[in-house]
């Protein structure tokens, strides 16, 4: 600044003496005009992904959150101010710098479409979402399953049939609008389709919190078994793990049961799938925002750990501090807005037909919310500890990513535990219809 | 889990308040800080390595002690501390020296000492009578006056961006007004006493508090003295101190207290007057220390804020006093909506035109006489709403 000044000073006065020189000093007022544009242009690039969440995510959440049922609007908006506030949304996109909030804003108008009604319009939505992230085909299988159980619900004779050519058709004119350029010739469509799916690239790359590469800790799974074994094996995982809810969803589609399906189906293929990043369980936190109201406490864990998973990516990228703040605001905004130590009852967390169809077999079962409560505290107490190690101490020479390692294991058992968790939410859902109606 | 429950539960909003602005100060850590970031490295530097008799002569760095005593005993209380972040930064000689380390001691006091005053907003707030309030938290005067007292922009900038130390010395003041709120007016003289000794531009205030001291503690109706009490008009102590806080803004940068000042007054009394007061005061106020922020990735930060800041205090104010006139007449809507345009042309118009070279100094003298015609506007209406005011009974008093 200085320097800058002491040139504009002497060229002014060299510029009264002489009144010559005219072209150096459009060259400095040119000069000094692209450097004030361009520091603009680098603060607004970064500001467009700010542009892209006003247009399109946020809306989104704040649309959803005005149409949930039987809530005070007080309560609507700290329901929204919980989802925007989520920590590891806006660490990946603002910190590690992605645009996840387009195609996770995208699959949430396409939730909120088929929810309220609006299939094709859900559909295209979530069209939209799936063609600008492959990601997004995590969420697949529960829309499909609970536009198909509509149809089937309508009669495959008569409306369902429409319903579904409908369907269809906005599903194929919305890919092939989208793949146009793509689909000239065979070998580019190949190319693409080589580049969304590298299964070259093996079971799993870096550490991430999933079953493969907390197995390989004991077993490494990549130097047994072949890499074809290693692709089927995957595959038949995934879908017998999400096998369940999906077809329950087909025989009984309501809009509660394809939240939770989303769920599950989203935390299934992180765990089992082929080449997942760290950075997938965003798929699986934002159906679990969509569920915060229902079950506030175990959201907010759920959500809590999902950001602790991504710790060792987010201190590569220097983000601890916003880490922390982040996490608390979060957790200080859950715990105030839903009061979720108060809300630890079977009732609270879904469980009681479950816990009543135990109790026929196993009259003394009636612990589980304080187990419940026990894990969290754990859990809690785990993460903090972990963190605090990765942080401040360093790892023993010969094994350079232990704490990077044990992040990944701990979470991957907890990822574990809320599968089986919400798997148990959907199964036992049925017993209790009369609520059904409430919370659609 | 019980009691995690009672302290999480909503009871506990001012907490969750000032718990909030906390966590936004440590977001705002890594922005830009300006030479007041070294001038502090420098008095931590001066007090911890040499005796006291050299601090006030110290001149290696051209940033030379000058505040009053106190204000270099706290920075060598400070530096105790700094030399567990990094003992370089207590060099006189390492001039310039800014290692992250120094960044996190210095930002980390700066929010650290913010407790006194949040303890101060605190004590505040319980001096108000909330008897008129709605039952929506949200509507509560002492609601209002936390949120525009803890999360001031002008504070937030000028603290936790630009880099001072105002926050704790706000606390003091604030406090020092609490306690002559509470009739306990020894203590408020002596806080205000330290406090002079802490920063003496506070010294735009002591006509104010002494006057207000000399009439209601020394001579008072009750003690017999007759005479000297008809010389001294009641005053209200709210009214006391602004226009001796505004005058003051005539003549130098001081708005973050005069703001809470006149904030404070206007949530004890009450009137929609005081209410278009405040936030014509605040908003050309806040305006004013844009100049101070420059840089351009703290552009959207400043924009933003001030927008919040803004909108929240007027769209408050407006619920509080709907059952009064409107808050602002035509020429202080369009004065207010000028601020506007002024910043898209001197951010974004100005750099791009040849005016630049010859006359860089345009946006900020721009700036500052539009936002001095808002301030001497605001000074001037608060003298005549205090001298128009009918006396204060002593019963009335809270």
């Amino acid at each position: 600044m200085k320097l800058r000044d002491t040139g504009k000073k002497s060229l002014l006065i060299y510029q009264s003496n002489n009144g010559i020189l005219t072209a150096v000093i459009t060259i400095y007022y040119i000069g000094d005009w692209i450097i004030h544009l361009l520091q603009l242009i680098i603060v607004f690039y970064v500001h467009m992904l700010l542009i892209a969440d006003l247009l399109i995510y946020i809306p989104a959440v704040v649309l959803y959150c005005f149409c949930l049922k039987e809530m005070s609007t007080k309560k609507k908006v700290a329901n929204a101010l919980c989802i925007l506030l989520y920590p590891g949304l806006i660490l990946i996109d603002y910190g590690h710098f992605q645009y996840n909030s387009v195609s996770l804003g995208f699959a949430l108008w396409g939730v909120l479409g088929v929810s309220c009604h609006w299939d094709l319009l859900g559909s295209l939505a979530f069209c939209l979402a799936i063609n600008y992230k492959q990601m997004e085909l995590y969420h697949s299988l529960p829309f499909f399953c609970f536009l198909l159980g509509k149809c089937l619900k309508k009669g495959l004779k008569g409306k369902g049939f429409v319903l579904f050519i409908k369907l269809a058709c906005t599903v194929v004119a919305s890919f092939v609008l989208c793949w146009l350029p793509f689909v000239t010739e065979k070998e580019q469509t190949l190319q693409v389709l080589r580049r969304l799916f590298p299964v070259d690239r093996g079971l799993f790359e870096d550490k991430v919190a999933n079953i493969w590469c907390s197995l390989s800790v004991f077993l490494k799974i990549k130097n047994i078994l072949p890499h074809h074994m290693q692709i089927k094996i995957s595959f038949c995982f995934t879908f017998l793990s999400l096998l369940p809810a999906c077809i329950k969803l087909i025989l009984q589609p309501s809009p509660k049961g394809f939240r939770y399906t989303l769920v599950t189906c989203a935390l299934s293929f992180f765990l089992f799938s082929f080449q997942v990043h760290e950075k997938s369980i965003l798929l699986v936190s934002l159906p679990v925002c969509l569920v915060l109201s229902e079950i506030p406490f175990m959201s907010t864990w759920f959500l809590l750990v999902s950001t602790f998973s991504m710790l060792p990516l987010l201190l590569k990228d220097d983000l601890l501090m916003p880490t922390i703040v982040t996490v608390m605001a979060f957790f200080i905004a859950c715990a105030t807005s839903f009061s979720i130590f108060e809300k630890t009852s079977e009732e609270h967390l879904q469980l009681k037909s479950f816990s009543i169809s135990v109790r026929k077999y196993l009259p003394c079962f009636t612990f589980l919310p304080r187990v419940i409560q026990c894990l969290f505290l754990m859990s809690v107490i785990t993460m903090v500890l972990l963190t605090l190690m990765t942080v401040t101490l360093d790892p023993p020479q010969k094994f350079p990513d232990l704490f990077s390692v044990l992040v990944c294991f701990v979470s991957c058992l907890k990822f574990l535990f809320f599968l089986v968790y919400f798997n148990i939410i959907i199964m036992w859902d049925s017993k209790s219809r009369r609520n059904q109606k409430k919370t659609d | 889990m019980a009691a995690l429950g009672i302290a999480t539960s909503g009871g506990n909003w001012f907490s969750a308040l000032a718990l909030g602005v906390t966590l936004l100060k440590c977001l705002l850590i890594p922005t830009y800080h300006s030479t007041d970031f070294e001038v502090h490295r420098n008095w931590l530097a001066i007090t911890h390595s040499l005796p006291v008799s050299q601090w006030y002569y110290e001149e290696t760095s051209e940033w030379t002690l000058d505040y009053p005593p106190f204000f270099a005993w706290f920075e060598y209380a400070l530096s105790h501390v700094a030399k567990y972040f990094d003992q370089e930064m207590l060099n006189v000689h390492n001039l310039n020296y800014a290692s992250s380390k120094t960044l996190l001691f210095q930002r980390f006091s700066v929010i650290f000492t913010d407790i006194l005053f949040v303890y101060a907003v605190h004590e505040c707030c319980k001096c108000i009578d909330g008897k008129k309030a709605g039952k929506e938290l949200t509507e509560k005067p002492k609601f209002i006056l936390s949120v525009l007292l803890l999360w001031n922009f002008g504070l937030l900038i000028v603290d936790h961006i630009h880099f001072q130390y105002n926050g704790f010395l706000m606390g003091l003041m604030l406090l020092s007004i609490a306690r002559l709120f509470q009739k306990r007016h020894m203590e408020g003289a002596l806080l205000f006493a330290v406090l002079l000794h802490f920063k003496h531009i506070y010294l735009y205030v002591a006509p104010a508090y002494g006057i207000y001291l000399l009439r209601s503690y020394c001579f008072t109706a009750n003690k017999p003295e007759p005479a000297a009490s008809s010389l001294f008009p009641t005053l209200p102590f709210q009214a006391g101190p602004l226009p001796c806080i505004l005058g003051s803004k005539l003549l130098g940068f001081v708005q973050c207290f005069g703001q809470s000042a006149v904030c404070h007054r206007l949530l004890s009394v009450g009137k929609a007057g005081d209410a278009s007061i405040f936030l014509i005061l605040t908003t050309t106020g806040h305006y004013s220390l844009f100049p101070l922020l420059f840089t351009a990735p703290e552009l959207p930060i400043k924009i933003l804020l001030m927008l919040l800041f803004t909108i929240y205090s007027i769209s408050s104010l407006k619920t509080l006093f709907r059952k009064e006139k409107p808050l602002f007449n035509w020429m202080e809507t369009f004065y207010l909506l000028g601020l506007g345009p002024l910043e898209v042309f001197c951010e974004f118009v100005f750099p791009f035109t040849s005016w630049k070279l010859k006359y860089s100094f345009l946006p900020l003298l721009l700036t500052s006489a539009y936002c001095a015609v808002g301030i001497t506007y605001a000074w001037f209406r608060l003298y005549v709403s205090v001298l128009t005011d009918p006396p204060v009974s002593k019963t009335k008093k809270q």
